[in-house]
Order: structure tokens, then C-alpha cells, then sequence
């Protein structure tokens, strides 16, 4: 099996807390992985390491088969691995439409295309992906008027345009109406079976990650606590422990 | 997008009221020229003030080097008076491009107040230095070449030079942002650490940016210091106080981030400020100051940006079909 992400021993304090305690994680190409664990576990701290977002401390973080942890996020983007955000981010001011197509990958973005309109197959493009994640008619909207829940849509789908090879999404469900979460469990799906892009969820809703993901990494005070298939996990006394406090 | 006829006759009728100004107004060219010039300086500004979000108070720095530079090679080149104007004019414009793609490596990495507080003293310390630089004349400053026409002349050559730079600068903005560039300075505003997240060069783009904006204004800097007759550190080239702070108000009156919001920022300020200066004279600094107060109180958002605000789906903001998605 080959790993697309590979973390040994990633280490990362913040003074005297240290908020990533020796974490070693592995995600295989084409898969769903979960990241579990209470509030203040270090989950999201695991995720800005993993795309650069602060220097760690020691380990090693490898992507595609790179040493990634010396690199600085716009260098992670462009090699394929990117990141949605726990607080949404998109650009506020700009329409959905043009949010979408200045997501395109990079690579595509020399000087000389810097300095022309976005191609008529971008355009076309970013509206099949609105229309996937259910914004195609708000497309000509101001992306800031959009509501928490669509705004994470929109994330997802300028995450799309980008052709990731993998995607480390921050609780996707999060502030997502109840009734839209299947829908959008099913599109994460497509997104892993049709475009072939690999995932690592961080989700606070059990229900959602027991669904979704194939395998569970659990972090408890910055350390992995467990891991394994959902059911295992879900089961694990430690887990129960870290989740609910010692019985 | 099809513009509607009306508008291109509107853009018509105003060229031809432009380009008639010296037949039809000839006693307010010079006043006319410096509209066109605060245009600029409004334009300019909102290349990173509105579309960038990058609030700089130093951009006159690049105008008093443009203005410099031009104004030192008419005096030591040698060549004819429109050679050296248009030559120096040119050096200029690049002379103050390569100090903005310099300092823009430093102090772009500063985000939000820390960058309008470290390009604040980028025009002090150049009036500072020059005023102190007996080679640029010191503080006594310097004198452009006399020009050479008959009497009047040279009223309607700057009026046509300054209306010129306008004409091209306006364009050119209006392509820029229609491209992907522009967008990517709309994303670095709304979010820089998304635009960094999804692999965008933030840094390139930024410098980018502020190497087009010196540009222009260095270029303008030649002919305004040529068209006042003298060039003085502090009062004219790296006028802080005046210059500096009216480009930042004008676009904020016209309305940040948008084309068309400068330019009428800078002609209702440029109109007021002349009619106090006629009307008020003696409390026309007063008024000024009262006016810049009105305007940021009651139009925060300017006038294009209120408009906006009023009417969204006359800007494009609409939902394509009645039904929504989630």
C-alpha cells in the first residue's frame, strides 16, 4: 500500500504546551480517513503542521512520497495537498463564480495567463462544481452574503477546482444543516471515488465519521490515543475515556 | 457583458468636453490638468488601497521620485525640452516601479495597520533626504526647464499631457482588473491567508501591484512638477499632508475597490476643494477638514460602494433562478 501522507513522530509545542506530542499517522492513497478527538486535543494544530501553516518542532511529514515539513504553505498548495478551514474562508467580497476561477491550480497560473480572463473551460468548470455542491443559482452572488453552511459548500468546491490530490478538511459538517449532512457525506464520497482525491476529515460528529471514513485516528493532550476501523474506536475504553472523562 | 448604448455616448460626450476644455474654458486649464492628475493619484491608490486592501500612505514617495528624476535629467541630459520631458518623464515612471518592487519586499510583508503605518514614513523621510540633497537643490528645491512655446501654450500642453496620463491610466486599470490578476488582488484583500492556502504567490502579485501603481505615478510626477513650474520637497514632491491623504480620501469618497469610484471621488473632492479655496478663503483648510470628516462618517463605504450596497443586482449580485440551493 502506498501512503500519500506520512507523519513520524511530529512534535509541536507552543511554550510550555505541547499541543502535537510524537504524533505518527499514515493515510494511503484514495482513502477516507477520520481524525478524532476532544476540543483542544491538537487536531487542528496536527492539521497546520501538516500544510505548513507554523514550523514543527521535530518529525518528519512526508507527501507524495517528499519531505513536506520544511516547506511553506503556498509551496504545499501547489504540490496538491490543501486544506479547508475549521472558520470558513473564501473571499467575501468576490462572487461565488469568482472565487471558483482564481482556484484554479496554480500551475496554470503563469504571467502571461495572470494577465488575461479566465478561459471559457474555467468558467464552465467552476459552474459544474457549484452546480455539484448545490450553488450553481447563487453563483453570481457575493460569496460573504452566503450563509455559514453554503460558505463551506463554496470552500469545498474552490477546493475542487484546484485538482487536490488530497484534502484535509476541518470539520466539513460543522454548522451544516442537519438534513444537508447526508447530501454532503455522498458528495464527499464522489469527490474520493470519482476524482480520486484522498481525505483526512477532523469531525466532532461520530455518526458522520463512523459513515464516512474507513479508519479513525484519535487525539487526546496531543497524542495519538488509538486508532483503527470506526467500530474499533468508537469502542476503544480509552477513547470512551478521552471523549467522556475516567469512569 | 454588453454595455448599454447610453453608456458609450456618455462616455463620448465626456471625452469631447475633455478634449474641448482648452477652446471652450481656457482659463481653467491648469485647474483641469491637476483634475486629471488627482484622478490618477485616486486610481492609483485603489490599486492596493480598494482592490488590494493594502491601505498605503506613502505612495507619494513615488510621485516626488517620478518628479525628481525627470526634473534632474531636463537639467543635466541636455536634450530639447520635450526630448528631456517625455525621456524623464519615463525614467522616472521605471526609477520609481524598481524602488517600489525594493521597498514593496519589505514592508508588503507587513499586513493591515502595520503596513499603513510603515509606508507613513516613507514620504517624510523622502522630503527629509531631499530637502537635505544639495545635488536635488535642497530645500529650496528645483526648477524645471522654462517652456520654450508662445504664451498660453503652455497652459493647454499640460492640460492635454495630464488629461493623457488620466486617459491611459483609466483603461489600463479596467483591463487589470477584468483579468485574473485582478482577482487575485480581490482575494488577497477578502483573505490573504486563504489566497496563500490555495498556492497563490501573495507576495509576487502584491509586489506586482505596487510596481504599477508607482509607475503611473512617477510618470505623472514628471508632468506635474513641470506644469507647477517648480518642485519642492515637502509642499509639492512628497507633499504628505496634501497630496498624500487627498489620494486615500478621494478614492474613499468615490468608493474603494471599484473602477469608476476614484474618479469620481477625485473630481466631486478636486471641485469642492476649488470651490472653498474661491468661496472660504481664509477657513478653506477649516472646510477641508470638515468635508474629509463628513466623508468618512457618512460614506464609509463611498459613493460607488453605497450605490452598491442600495442597488446590488444593478451590479451583477444576483440569484440566477427563483428556487436557491441549501
Amino acid at each position: 500500500m502506498t501512503f500519500i501522507l506520512q507523519l513520524e513522530r511530529v512534535r509541536k509545542a507552543f511554550g510550555g504546551l505541547i499541543a502535537n506530542k510524537d504524533v505518527t499517522l499514515r493515510v494511503p492513497a484514495g482513502k477516507i480517513f477520520g481524525l478524532i478527538g476532544p476540543n483542544g486535543s491538537g487536531k487542528t494544530t496536527l492539521f497546520n503542521s501538516i500544510v505548513g501553516h507554523h514550523p514543527i518542532d521535530g518529525g518528519s511529514i512526508r507527501f507524495d512520497g517528499r519531505e513536506i515539513s520544511r516547506l511553506r504553505v503556498p509551496e504545499i498548495a501547489r504540490l496538491g495537498l490543501l486544506r479547508t478551514f475549521q472558520q470558513t474562508r473564501i473571499y467575501g467580497g468576490m462572487t461565488c463564480l469568482q472565487n471558483m476561477v482564481i482556484s484554479v491550480p496554480t500551475s496554470e497560473l503563469g504571467w502571461r495567463s495572470m494577465f488575461s480572463r479566465s478561459p471559457p473551460e474555467d468558467l464552465r468548470r467552476a459552474e459544474d462544481l457549484l452546480d455539484f455542491v448545490g450553488l450553481g443559482p447563487k453563483r453570481h452572488l457575493r460569496a460573504g452574503d452566503l450563509s455559514f453552511g453554503q460558505q463551506k459548500l463554496l470552500e469545498l468546491a474552490m477546493a475542487l477546482m484546484s485538482r487536490p490530490k488530497m484534502l484535509l478538511l476541518d470539520e466539513p459538517t460543522a454548522g451544516i444543516n442537519p438534513t444537508l449532512i447526508n447530501g454532503l457525506l455522498d458528495r464527499l464520497r464522489r469527490v474520493n471515488q470519482q476524482l480520486a482525491i484522498t481525505l483526512l476529515v477532523i469531525e466532532h460528529n461520530m455518526g458522520v465519521i463512523m459513515n464516512l471514513a474507513e479508519y479513525v485516528y484519535c487525539l487526546a493532550h496531543g497524542e495519538l490515543l488509538a486508532e483503527g476501523n470506526p467500530e474499533q474506536v468508537q469502542k476503544d475504553p480509552k477513547v470512551l475515556d478521552a471523549y467522556l472523562g475516567a469512569r | 457583458m454588453k454595455a448599454p448604448p447610453f453608456r458609450h455616448m456618455a462616455v463620448a460626450a465626456v471625452l469631447a468636453l475633455a478634449l474641448l476644455v482648452p477652446v471652450l474654458a481656457p482659463a481653467y486649464r491648469s485647474q483641469l490638468a491637476l483634475l486629471w492628475v488627482m484622478i490618477v493619484f485616486a486610481l492609483t491608490w485603489d490599486l492596493l488601497g480598494g482592490q488590494m486592501g493594502y491601505n498605503s500612505f506613502g505612495n507619494v514617495l513615488f510621485f516626488g521620485v517620478g518628479m525628481y528624476a525627470c526634473v534632474i535629467i531636463q537639467r543635466d541630459a541636455g536634450l530639447g525640452y520635450f526630448t528631456g520631458l517625455f525621456l524623464g518623464s519615463g525614467a522616472g515612471a521605471l526609477l520609481a516601479a524598481a524602488l517600489a518592487a525594493l521597498l514593496g519586499s519589505g514592508i508588503l510583508g507587513l499586513r493591515g495597520h502595520y503596513f499603513a503605518i510603515g509606508t507613513l514614513g516613507l514620504g517624510i523621510a523622502a522630503g527629509e533626504l531631499a530637502s537635505g540633497w544639495q545635488f536635488v537643490g535642497g530645500g529650496g528645491g528645483m526648477v524645471p526647464p522654462l517652456f520654450p512655446g508662445e504664451v498660453g501654450g503652455r497652459e493647454t500642453f499640460f492640460y492635454y499631457l495630464s488629461f493623457a496620463l488620466a486617459a491611459v491610466t483609466l483603461p489600463f486599470l479596467r483591463w487589470l482588473y477584468a483579468s485574473r490578476f485582478g482577482l487575485v488582488l480581490n482575494a488577497i484583500r477578502d483573505d490573504e491567508d486563504k489566497a496563500e492556502a490555495m498556492g497563490l504567490r501573495t507576495t509576487r502579485y502584491k509586489t506586482t501591484a505596487w510596481c504599477i501603481s508607482a509607475f503611473f505615478l512617477g510618470l505623472t510626477g514628471g508632468a506635474v512638477g513641470n506644469l507647477l513650474g517648480f518642485v519642492d520637497p515637502r509642499e509639492v514632491a512628497f507633499a504628505g499632508s496634501t497630496f498624500g491623504v487627498w489620494m486615500v480620501l478621494m478614492a474613499i469618497l468615490g468608493g474603494k475597490g471599484t473602477l469608476w469610484g476614484p474618479v469620481i471621488g477625485a473630481a466631486v473632492f478636486h471641485l469642492t476643494k476649488e470651490l472653498f479655496w474661491t468661496y472660504l478663503l481664509g477657513w478653506q483648510r477649516v472646510a477641508l477638514g470638515l468635508l474629509i470628516v463628513v466623508i468618512v462618517v457618512f460614506f464609509p463605504v463611498g459613493i460607488l460602494g453605497w450605490a452598491r450596497e442600495r442597488w446590488p443586482e444593478r451590479f451583477g449580485h444576483r440569484i440566477d433562478e427563483a428556487e436557491a440551493g441549501p
